[in-house]
Formats: structure tokens, C-alpha cells, sequence
């Protein structure tokens, strides 16, 4: 009798709601009834309200029960789940099918293709799902070339800014230079986003062979993970593969007998909102404050060190090697007007089915929250969603129809960044979120500008001020006009951006900001 | 090098006199032979020695100053743009508690009064008898299941009062309960 394959992911999410503990309880049952298991620790399949989400692989097919809880796993045995796939219904843990659940079966995931389905530490699983091939691809290409196809995939920067990677690369590769750097900004610190560390997580490899590729395309010898310490579980799955695939002579001076070199290590932030903007990220590797840089010269010309940067985030480097494996034409197939291929959206906050959906643009944010998200995991009426992180807009049910689009949401004042999705229902207080952007801008300021430094701390004073009612018609003046210095006196997007939130709060839900109506509303 | 100099080589740095303990001084000392030959050295050398102390001490700052070749007031500038850094002996564990929006969306500002109030202490302050130390954190990626929080380097989603007075109670319980 051949070894039951069962997958429990090793996910940071899964493991923090008991994945670790059931992984224990199945291998304990199994052993127990003496049946032989193969325990396999993948990546998250991003169905995160199922989590700990346990698959069960019978005759080729990966069967799904979750959240599967240490008590409940003898019951899944006695059920017979190590020998037959239990259909939906016969149990109450059972979803049948993996790939056939609705919210899985109906994204497209490009970037997204091995997460959940490889075990993260296997070079080898890697291979077998065709990892690699964009590697291959690509050095067998000139680097203009690999320029170009970046360029004609219409990939934009995944990580909140959009701007096109094609020409952030060929910037790079004309740049003259003896050494240039690849750095990769895995600082993801926006509220309601975790593709990143999914994606570092269950697939690092792909990171890694995007990071390979960036290297080739724009002739950068080295470079680095720039990884925020809150996530030590990304840090552990970076390090084992960087070390297989160095093993494996995927990275290192002679990359698959070409040639070529490419070396690649981890460095750890320490707490920085703002070391997510790519100057001060640099400076930070630089091992200095992470204060903003002037641009220009952009990084692409004097970047890490001095020196000519490729600086993307996680998701645009992992984006890449599908690109150079199935062609540029393959990704630019997806999406609408300016927003090409795919994005994988975070459902976060109050949201009853919360995950990741990878999805080609152009699906209205309604579809999102209601076909996937499925409402509000309070039962309540969403009243409010801020999409885009905390520099985002929040959102009125009347924008609910806004096509997920980098331009459509620009048009809204909004944006759609990384692409976090944080889901508030109606017993949220928009004021006290105003207040807040202003308190997390105070907060993570670098303090290199004024509007910023000061603005922020002044922003939460008004509001305070302008919540007790005093004046109330001056001071929402004077936050306008606060907020209207901060967005075009700001050096970079923190100060820039945190008038989004504060003024669409104010715009969307002025009832919140006056005072007798909130005493109404809280009594 | 056996063989004696001609001169005598006057240090142009002296060490700066520190009350570090010699396991101190020698972590730091450690971290810093390690480390500063990678460019950009100074955060991971800052990450090495909180790592073996569990926090990084004021007098070391002199010490990394020296061996880099920096300033104090660049050492220093470092050590406290950095939240994560603590330049204080805290609790045994240390608790990051997520501050973020979509935990606040599920209830973290709750979570938080309950957590300052049964700990009996505030943001960066450690419990009396030493077992814990609270900080707050501004997003753990865990936010389609928060409320979060972070043990040490273990992420606990769903985390409610209950649950979060159980895993505080963990902290507390002697070693052999684990």
C-alpha cells in the first residue's frame, strides 16, 4: 500500500489558526491506524477562511476539508478521508474537489499557479510544475529582448505605484555601469495585503527565477530580498530555497552552465512602514535611516549604492517568469484598457470568505466582495472598503461598481495598489478612521519633509477638534486645507497619499464627523 | 607575526568605556566580525545583536560605531528610526499586537484595550513579572484572519480576548508545559 499523500500548508496564516497542530494530529491518527501518509507542508491555497484547509490527494485528485481542527481529525479518518474523496454534504469538513471549489475554480492564477500545489521547499516539485522554464527562456534571449517582452506583457509595478516594469528595466539596462543590483521590495506593509508572503511562502522559487531573469534582462550580477521582520516564516522558506537553488546551480557565477552569474540574499527591515518606498527601502539596505530620497536621479540610474537598481516588488518579479515561459502576447491577453494580465486581490477585514483571488483586471469590485467574499463575516451590511492599503480611499456601497482598474480607480480618487481589499460593515466609525490615517502617517513619517513630519500630527489635532463640535465649519476648512498641502507638498506617497483616506472618509461619510450625530448613532 | 614590532602602534580608537556586561560586549564584538564586511552592514549587525541579547543596549552603539567606522549619532540615528529595535531588557516573550485596518475591522482596538488592561501594562511596557512584553504593530499580513497578533515569531490569528487571555497564560506557564 503506497503512502496517502496529505497536504497541511505551513502558510504563517494557517499555521497562526493550528495548521501545526493538525499536521500533528494526522500524522499521530495515521499512525495510530497504521496507515501510511505522506505529510506534505504546502503553501496556502488562499481559501483562508478554511484554514487549516487539509487536501487529501486519491487517485491523482487533491480532495479539500477545512478548517480542519486536531479534534475533528480522527473523525475525517473514521470517515474513511485517507481512502476515498468525501463528497460535499457527506461531511461537514468536506468541499470535495480542491480545484473544483467555486472560489478557486473561477481565478486565474498565473502568478499564483504553484501556490498551495508545490511543497515551497522542494527544487524538485518546483521543476515538475514548470518552474524554471522562463529562466530557460530567457537565457537564450538577448537582454534587450527580454527587455522588450517584459515591456509588450504590459506588466506594470504590482507593488502599489503601476508603473510599467518594462521601462524601469530598460532604463537599467542602458545605464552604464560596472555593477548593477536587483532588489526586490518585499516590505509589504499595507493593511489588507498578504500576496506577498503567500506568494514567498508557497513558491519562493519564483521569486527567485523573476529576480534571475530581472538580473539577466538588465545585467545586475546581484541582489536582495528586502523582507520585513514581521514576516520570519517568508524569511525561513526565502533562505532553504535560495540555498537549493544555489545547490542546484540556479543561482550563483554560473547559472545552468551559461555563464552567467546571479547571487541573491535576504535582508531583513525592522519595522518601517516607509521603507515599502523604494528610496528609502535602498537607504535601508544601505544600513542607514530609512529616510526618502530626493528623485531624481531615479534608482534605476543611482539606486542601491549608487549604482543602476531594478527595484520591484514580490509580485511583479514572480509575475515574470510566466511571461518569458508563455510569451509576452499570453499575459497581455488578460486584463482591460491599461491594466494588463492579472492581479491577485486580498480580501481582508470584515469579510466572511477573506482570501486571495488572483484575477485578470476588469471584475467590479461588487463581484469581489459579494460573489467571492460572500458579505460581511458579521452578518452586517458593508457600509465601507478601503482598497488600495492605508493610503487608500475608502469607499462608499455607491463606488461598489468601480471596475478593478488602475485607471478607473485613479478616476474615483482612489487606488488599487497592491491590491489589499480591507472590508468594514456598518458599526464602523469613518471618523475614527480619518483620525487614524493621520495617527499611522505621524507614526511611520521618515521626517524628512515638513507637510508629513508636521502635517500628520497637526491632521489628527483638527479632527479631533473639528469631532468636538467646536467651530466644526472652520475646522473641516482647515483639514482641507491641511490636506491639500500634504498631497502637493509631500516628498513621497506617505504624506502624499494619507489625505486619501481622511478626505474620502469625510466626502463618502460626513455624518460620521458631526457631533450630535454621533452621539445619536453611539447611543 | 611572531616576530615583535619596531614601533608601537597607538590605537587611534580606543574602546569607549561601556557598563555592557563581558557577554554583552562579546555578542556585540561577535555580531560585528561577523557582519561588517557585507555592504550595508549596520542593520544586521543592529538584527544579530538583538537577536542574541533580545535587545540592543545603549553602550553597544560606541562599540558598532568602532568597529564600523561610523559615527555615534549614525549608529544612534539607526538604532532608533527602527521600531522593532528595543533598546530596553523587555519580557521574556515579546507580543506584537496588530493596529492595522483590517484588524481594527474585526475588532483589534477592542483587543487592544482588553490586552493593555489584563496585562496591566501599556504599549512597550513588560508585564511585572517579567514574562511579557506588549508592542504594537502596524500589520502582520494576516488580514482576512484578525484580529492578529504575534508571539515571539509565532502569528495567531482570530485572536479573541479569550483566546488571547489563553495564550498569555501559556506564556506565563513554566517551561515543562509545552
Amino acid at each position: 500500500m503506497s503512502a496517502v499523500k496529505i497536504f497541511v500548508p505551513i502558510d504563517a496564516a494557517a499555521r497562526g489558526v493550528g495548521a501545526d497542530e493538525t499536521a500533528r494530529a494526522i500524522a499521530a491518527e495515521a499512525g495510530r491506524r497504521r496507515i501510511p501518509v505522506e505529510l506534505v507542508r504546502n503553501g496556502s491555497r488562499g481559501l483562508l477562511w478554511l484554514e487549516p484547509f487539509v487536501e487529501v490527494e486519491i487517485a491523482g485528485q487533491r480532495h479539500a476539508y477545512g478548517p480542519v481542527q486536531p479534534h475533528e481529525v480522527a473523525a475525517l479518518f473514521e470517515a474513511g478521508f485517507a481512502a476515498k474523496g468525501l463528497p460535499p454534504g457527506s461531511h461537514p469538513l468536506a468541499h470535495g474537489p480542491t480545484e473544483e471549489i467555486p472560489y478557486l475554480k473561477r481565478q486565474q492564477r498565473l502568478t499564483f499557479a504553484r501556490v498551495g500545489i508545490v511543497d515551497p521547499r522542494s527544487l524538485g516539485d518546483y521543476l515538475a510544475h514548470g518552474g524554471y522554464r522562463g529562466l530557460t527562456a530567457a537565457l537564450a534571449m538577448q537582454p534587450a529582448d527580454i527587455v522588450a517582452s517584459v515591456a509588450a506583457s504590459g506588466l506594470r509595478g504590482r507593488g502599489g505605484a503601476a508603473f510599467p516594469a518594462g521601462i524601469k528595466w530598460k532604463t537599467v539596462l542602458a545605464a552604464p555601469g560596472a555593477q548593477k543590483y536587483v532588489v526586490c521590495n518585499a516590505d509589504e506593509g499595507d493593511s489588507g495585503t498578504f500576496s506577498d508572503r503567500m506568494l514567498m511562502e508557497g513558491d519562493p522559487f519564483v521569486l527567485i527565477e523573476g529576480m534571475t531573469i530581472a538580473g539577466l534582462a538588465t545585467g545586475a550580477t546581484r541582489g536582495y530580498i528586502y523582507l520585513r521582520w514581521e514576516y520570519p516564516d517568508a524569511q525561513r522558506a526565502l533562505e532553504a530555497a535560495i540555498e537549493a537553488a544555489y545547490a542546484g546551480r540556479y543561482l550563483g557565477e554560473n547559472l545552468q552552465g551559461s555563464g552567467r552569474r546571479f547571487d541573491l540574499e535576504v535582508r531583513m527591515g525592522a519595522g518601517a512602514y516607509i521603507c515599502g518606498e523604494e528610496t528609502s527601502l535602498l537607504e535601508s539596505l544601505e544600513g542607514k535611516r530609512g529616510q526618502v530620497r530626493f528623485k531624481p536621479p531615479l534608482p534605476a540610474i543611482a539606486g542601491l549604492f549608487g549604482k543602476p537598481t531594478v527595484i520591484n516588488n514580490v509580485i511583479t518579479f514572480a509575475s515574470v517568469p510566466v511571461i518569458l515561459e508563455r510569451g509576452a502576447a499570453f499575459y497581455q491577453h488578460f486584463g482591460m484598457g491599461r491594466s494588463r494580465g492579472t492581479l491577485p486581490m486580498q480580501l481582508a477585514g470584515n469579510v466572511k470568505r477573506g482570501g486571495l483571488v488572483e484575477i485578470a483586471f476588469g471584475m467590479s469590485l461588487r463581484e469581489l466582495l459579494y460573489d467571492y467574499g460572500g458579505g460581511s463575516l458579521s452578518g452586517r451590511p458593508i457600509r465601507a472598503v478601503q482598497v488600495g492599503g492605508p493610503l487608500g480611499a475608502y469607499l462608499p456601497a455607491s463606488q461598489f461598481d468601480t471596475p478593478l482598474d488602475y485607471e478607473a480607480f485613479a478616476e474615483i480618487k482612489g487606488m488599487l495598489g497592491h491590491g489589499g481589499i480591507v472590508v468594514f460593515d456598518d458599526s464602523v466609525d469613518m471618523a475614527a478612521q480619518a483620525r487614524y490615517a493621520m495617527e499611522f502617517c505621524a507614526i511611520e513619517s521618515c521626517g524628512k519633509c515638513t507637510p508629513c513630519r508636521i502635517g500628520s500630527t497637526r491632521g489628527v489635532e483638527v479632527i479631533d477638534r473639528l469631532l468636538s463640535g467646536k467651530n466644526a465649519p472652520e475646522q473641516e476648512a482647515l483639514l482641507r486645507d491641511l490636506c491639500d498641502t500634504l498631497i502637493n507638498g509631500s516628498l513621497c506617497a506617505l504624506g502624499g497619499l494619507t489625505p486619501f483616506p481622511v478626505l474620502s472618509a469625510l466626502n463618502h461619510f460626513p455624518e460620521d464627523f458631526v457631533k450630535t450625530k454621533r452621539a445619536q448613532a453611539s447611543a | 607575526m611572531t616576530s615583535p614590532s619596531p614601533r608601537r602602534v597607538i590605537p587611534l580608537k580606543v574602546e569607549p568605556a561601556s557598563s555592557l556586561t563581558a557577554e554583552e560586549r562579546s555578542a556585540v564584538l561577535a555580531a560585528c566580525a561577523r557582519l561588517k564586511n557585507l555592504p550595508g552592514a549596520l542593520l544586521p549587525i543592529l538584527h544579530a545583536v538583538q537577536k542574541a541579547l533580545d535587545f540592543v543596549p545603549h553602550d553597544s552603539v560606541p562599540l558598532i560605531a568602532r568597529e564600523l567606522n561610523l559615527s555615534l549619532a549614525e549608529v544612534h540615528g539607526v538604532l532608533s528610526f527602527y521600531h522593532y529595535f528595543r533598546k530596553e531588557r523587555g519580557g521574556r516573550h515579546v507580543v506584537h499586537l496588530c493596529r492595522a485596518e483590517a484588524c481594527q475591522a474585526l475588532g483589534a482596538v477592542g483587543l487592544e484595550e482588553h490586552a493593555k488592561r489584563s496585562l496591566g501594562i501599556d504599549f512597550h511596557g513588560a508585564t511585572a513579572d517579567g514574562a511579557i512584553s506588549l508592542e504594537p504593530v502596524y500589520c502582520l499580513g494576516n488580514c482576512a484572519l484578525g484580529p492578529s497578533i504575534m508571539i515571539d515569531e509565532q502569528l495567531q490569528g482570530r485572536v479573541s480576548a479569550a483566546r488571547f487571555d489563553v495564550l498569555m497564560a501559556g506564556l506565563r506557564a513554566p517551561a515543562e508545559a509545552k
